[in-house]
């Protein structure tokens, strides 16, 4: 299958593929003018209309991108802000394992990762949902409760169930996005390229975790509370109008640290590894712990496991 | 003349020599089988993904303020020594012991050597080496810990990571794990309110 995007609807509106135009740019640049009018895609520029998906970059376009966002960012945000865009390690292939005898739904995982991956505070977005299940009932997501608000937990005859992106080898939101603003990459991390995501909600639509998230409105993140270290197709502040996900920490975890839910919870429910490394902690729990896959039957192919660690 | 707590300790120190000469002097295949408490953390190799000695870090026992070394008050004299298992008035009465049936304080702490711990067969731990006592009962749970898997590891999942003692999160007198207040609820869905142009 061919790697190239297609046009995005917004660049459709000129009746003219976006690739090679560059050549002509004056051209393009009227062309850009009259589809910001046609679109209402008026808040754009020139350069962010014409930007192409993330993965037919070349060095220098990047570079180019990455010095614009920094800039964007550090100015809104009053504080310098890094972009980076780190490869993927080669040899590795992230996994994730959630000890369900041990989560005791704190939600501790879910402001971490809200504060680690600059989330929306106003209009609210969290990548993790802690549900609340019935022991009685199992794992039932009939039976499951987000909005628990006990003063303390665990709660008698309950366990807890936090939900977020499976990272899943046979990704459903990857095939339905009409525009390829989402992929997986060579780590099994699937990614969104904010600046592609025409805002369709089909990968939302398609997830059965319901992991992803639509900015609805313009996102709200106090300049005291962003986390500067960023990544492109992470924890970067996204506008208004696109989806974002967990990413498994990606600005972390390619530079070798854990996923800050991982580090923040107190029972230490949460494991994380290379699992292509015979030796690592996610390998040792899939191969000696009952393990189970969320959903398993409709062959996603989950890179997140729960477990019962007793 | 030696007083009796010295003598013992001779005593115990005198087999422990012997004892060690007559492992070194057998096989190499046989010295292996060491007491399950006596090999190091790094040492034991019953599971794959084995923890690095140089890539682990645990913190310091959580001693409560001022209470360490043991020795400021029990050195033999300030505090006699009374091995009677018995209800503590005074002094420790704060700890509320909740650990399994019959148990009393020198099941695990030395009373010879106060600022150590020891296992069923006598052996001192320092208190920084207190998993080998928890893992004296709860073994599995040592096994999962050493390859990382009870418990949290922070650090680098490709490198050196940092680990908790059991006691860290374990109160070893109670060590059951307390109930924690939630964070708030996600706002449901209906009270969302998108703001144009965002909020200040
Ligand atoms: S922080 Fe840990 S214990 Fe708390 S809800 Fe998250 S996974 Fe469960």
């Amino acid at each position: 299958m061919s790697d190239t995007p297609k046009t995005s609807a917004s660049s459709l509106a000129c009746g003219e593929p976006q690739s090679g135009s560059r050549r002509r740019f004056i051209r393009a640049a009227g062309c850009a003018a009259v589809a910001a009018a046609l679109t209402g895609c008026g808040n754009l520029t020139t350069e962010e209309f014409l930007q192409r998906n993330f993965r037919e970059l070349d060095k220098k376009e990047l570079a180019e991108i990455i010095a614009r966002l920094e800039k964007e960012y550090t100015a809104k945000f009053r504080k310098k802000v890094t972009v980076a865009a780190t490869p993927p390690m080669p040899g590795v292939v992230f996994g994730y394992a959630l000890d369900l005898s041990r989560c005791i739904g704190c939600r501790r995982c879910v402001y971490a990762c809200v504060k680690e991956n600059n989330q929306s505070r106003d209009p609210q977005i969290q990548w993790i949902r802690v549900l609340q299940m019935d022991k009685a009932e199992g794992v039932n997501v009939l039976h499951a409760d987000p909005y628990y608000d006990p003063p303390l937990v665990p709660q008698e005859g309950h366990f807890y169930m936090p939900v977020q992106c499976h990272q899943c080898k046979n990704p459903p939101c990857v095939k339905v996005c009409p525009v390829k603003a989402t992929w997986q990459e060579p780590d099994g991390i699937t990614v969104v390229d904010y600046n592609w995501c025409i805002g369709c909600r089909y990968c939302m639509a398609a997830c059965p975790y319901g992991a992803r998230r639509f900015n609805w409105g313009e996102p709200h993140l106090p300049p005291e509370e962003i986390n500067p270290v960023t990544e492109y197709l992470g924890n970067r502040p996204r506008p208004k109008g696109v989806v974002e996900k967990c990413t498994f920490c990606i600005q972390r975890t390619r530079k070798g640290r854990y996923p800050a839910c991982v580090e923040i919870c107190p029972t230490g429910s949460r494991k994380f590894g290379n699992l292509l490394d015979p030796g690592s902690e996610i390998r040792y729990v899939i191969e000696n712990k009952r393990v189970f896959l969320f959903k398993e039957e409709l062959n996603t192919q989950p890179k997140f496991f729960y477990f019962y660690g007793v | 003349m030696l007083r009796d707590e010295e003598r013992r300790w001779w005593l115990n120190g005198g087999l422990r020599l012997a004892m060690a000469a007559a492992l070194i002097m057998l096989p190499p295949a046989l010295r292996a089988a060491d007491p399950p408490g006596a090999a190091p953390v790094a040492g034991a190799k019953e599971a794959p993904g084995d923890v690095d000695p140089n890539q682990i870090q645990v913190p310091p026992p959580p001693f409560s303020e001022g209470i360490f070394p043991c020795t400021q008050c029990h050195d033999g004299k300030t505090v006699k020594l009374n091995t009677t298992p018995r209800k503590l008035v005074d002094m420790h009465d704060d700890i509320v012991l909740n650990h399994g049936p019959n148990r009393w304080c020198l099941d695990c702490h030395s009373a010879e050597h106060r600022d150590q711990l020891h296992l069923v067969d006598g052996k001192l731990i320092d208190f920084s080496k207190s998993y080998l006592l928890c893992g004296q009962c709860h073994g599995n749970k040592l096994r999962d810990w050493k390859v990382g898997v009870h418990g949290k590891r922070t650090g680098y999942w490709n490198g050196q990571k940092q680990y908790l003692l059991c006691v860290n999160c374990h109160n070893p007198h109670s060590p059951h794990f307390k109930p924690l207040k939630p964070l708030p609820p996600p706002v449901p869905p209906d009270q969302i309110v998108a703001v144009e142009g965002g909020r200040p």
